[in-house]
């Protein structure tokens, strides 16, 4: 365990040299994401220009909401995502060879590539969005939903990790297959709309099979609808993560048996 | 070395069918190119779903707390708005061409095109028209079953005349994106990455072509300068065409602003071109 950190460290370090020898680009992507993330709280105002809630969730309820999915989806991209954008490319040129015989789990190998640091600043917007709203909630959440918002906040993460890292072992089986980069932002393009929109099998697919209306919706009902049980949620939120990481590690493992027999 | 200009003098004596029958073939290639990523369509689509249905929950809560019409919609009409953009979007949004065009400039095989007797802005043009028009095809059957689902909320033109104006704004929208897609690219004559530049125009087009919410629903304010600027023009605009929402003098207002942008964007398009390819053989020498 402490092997795989100790390679994690040297992987940030070089991220953080190679990013910073490119100053200008590390600012412009911070702006393109700023800009992005403008555009959200404009539909937001938008949306309230015309109605006092939706489905019971107040404005600032919905920006707290979007801050937090800017939050996770943010520290999932800077740890994970251009590593599993890569991994099609890896499939195709066969490079991936290269990572199946380092010493160590192949998963851990393709995942943790490079951190992306602007992303990580991009998050900290996403903080202060949602402490910016609270204040304009009125509301200053105690210390138990502060911890439960820190162990949701993570698993968050995973559950992005996770569907990204299904739709990006697609191309075992397609090589030409880029789509799936797209298919990512799509699915989670819901994930920023209260939970309580949703309804019927849509709502089951995307609460039980692929968890993304939980990933944001449940830390930011934890910080600012406390009634709405926090515990039941945040343990919902915890079984569809382990869930969909364990169906997305067979289909990994499904891909790679489909590598081996294809090169041979 | 000779300077390859935007008119070149020895195609001029070519006979026109001989010119349209190489655009022909170039458009054969890009169709048969876009056909080998079917799968990446056929993903595409089914993940591009996901957002509408998410789109029509949200709305359907919205009118649920806010009354039968809003923004001069009625719930029918904005899912129609909806459905008519993803239309428009995947008829018109250019996917890949920014990204070849620029690798093009980068990795130097435009010395190779250079030497061709085609025209870049042309040759381009033709491949995107066939990645578009082969994906539309694809993508029909899913969207024919999308508008299938939601067929109690569709409706369709009253007048013959409509079609036309409709067809008339998502052309001129599909030039202007084009045009904008392949200004961009022409960056790369001075700029190593692209990237950046191309998500920034992206997220602008993302909210103010409506993709995300009619532009109508925009303060006034912020519309009045919106309705300025390319972006509406993009998409919005044929949508609103082909529901019948613009009319008489507004009609021609719009149609006179997006003809002038269509114009503007050529210009700029054909005027990088210009400026880099002359940077481009500097360099080479």
């Amino acid at each position: 365990m402490s092997r795989y950190f100790a390679i994690f460290q040297l992987t940030a370090r070089n991220s953080l040299i190679r990013e910073m020898s490119f100053k200008l680009n590390f600012l412009l992507w911070i702006l393109v994401e700023l800009l992005w993330f403008v555009g959200q709280l404009a539909f937001i105002e938008v949306l309230y220009g015309q109605v006092h809630d939706i489905a019971g969730w107040t404005k600032w309820q919905v920006v707290a909401l979007v801050g937090v999915h800017q939050i996770i989806a943010q520290l999932f991209q800077a740890f994970f995502y251009l590593n599993l954008t890569a991994l099609p490319e890896l499939v195709r040129t066969g490079r991936l060879d290269l990572m199946l015989t380092l010493p160590m789990d192949a998963q851990f190998a393709v995942s943790t590539r490079q951190v992306a640091f602007d992303c990580i600043i991009n998050s900290f917007v996403g903080v202060g969005i949602v402490t910016f709203a609270l204040v304009k909630l009125g509301t200053v959440p105690n210390a138990a939903q502060f911890a439960l918002f820190a162990l949701a906040v993570p698993f968050g993460v995973a559950v992005h990790y996770a569907v990204m890292f299904g739709l990006s072992c697609i191309s075992f089986w397609f090589i030409r297959a880029q789509s799936f980069i797209h298919g990512y932002f799509n699915l989670f393009h819901i994930g920023r709309y209260p939970e309580a929109v949703f309804r019927g099998a849509f709502r089951f697919i995307f609460t039980w099979l692929v968890p993304i209306i939980l990933v944001s919706n449940v830390p930011a009902k934890i910080l600012t609808r406390p009634l709405e049980s926090p515990l039941t949620s945040l343990g919902m939120l915890a079984l569809a993560t382990v869930i969909v990481l364990a169906a997305t590690r067979t289909i990994w493992k499904l891909g790679l048996r489909r590598y081996g027999s294809a090169s041979s | 070395m000779h300077v390859p200009r935007d008119d070149w003098p020895h195609l001029q004596n070519f006979p026109m069918t001989a010119t349209i029958a190489k655009y022909a073939k170039v458009f054969n290639v890009g169709a048969q190119n876009t056909f080998v990523y079917r799968w990446n369509f056929i993903l595409r689509s089914v993940f591009g779903i996901v957002p509408l249905i998410g789109t029509i929950f949200l709305w359907k809560a919205m009118f649920g707390s806010g009354g039968a019409v809003l923004s001069g919609y009625t719930f029918s009409q904005l899912i129609l708005y909806f459905a008519m953009s993803i239309f428009v979007e995947n008829l018109v949004t250019p996917t890949e061409d920014e990204w070849q065009i620029a690798g093009e400039i980068r990795d130097g095989k435009m010395s190779f095109l250079l030497l061709k007797p085609v025209n870049y802005l042309i040759y381009r043009f033709t491949l995107y028209a066939s990645y578009r028009l082969l994906y539309t095809a694809v993508l029909l059957p899913g969207i024919a079953l999308i508008f299938f689902f939601l067929r109690a909320h569709m409706t369709l033109p009253l007048h013959m005349g409509t079609w036309i104006l409709f067809a008339l704004g998502t052309s001129m929208a599909a030039l202007i994106q084009f045009f904008i897609a392949y200004s961009i690219a022409m960056l790369a004559f001075w700029i190593l990455e692209i990237s950046t530049v191309v998500f920034m125009v992206f997220s602008i087009e993302y909210f103010l072509s409506g993709q995300i919410f009619p532009i109508d629903m925009l303060p006034a304010w912020l519309g009045g300068f919106v309705k300025w600027s390319p972006f509406p023009y993009e998409m919005y605009f044929p949508v609103q065409i082909f529901m019948e929402r613009v009319s008489g003098e507004k009609l021609a207002t719009g149609l006179a602003i997006q003809a002038f942008w269509v114009l503007a964007m050529w210009l700029l398009a054909v005027g990088l071109w210009r400026r880099g390819i002359r940077r481009y053989q500097a360099v080479g020498n």
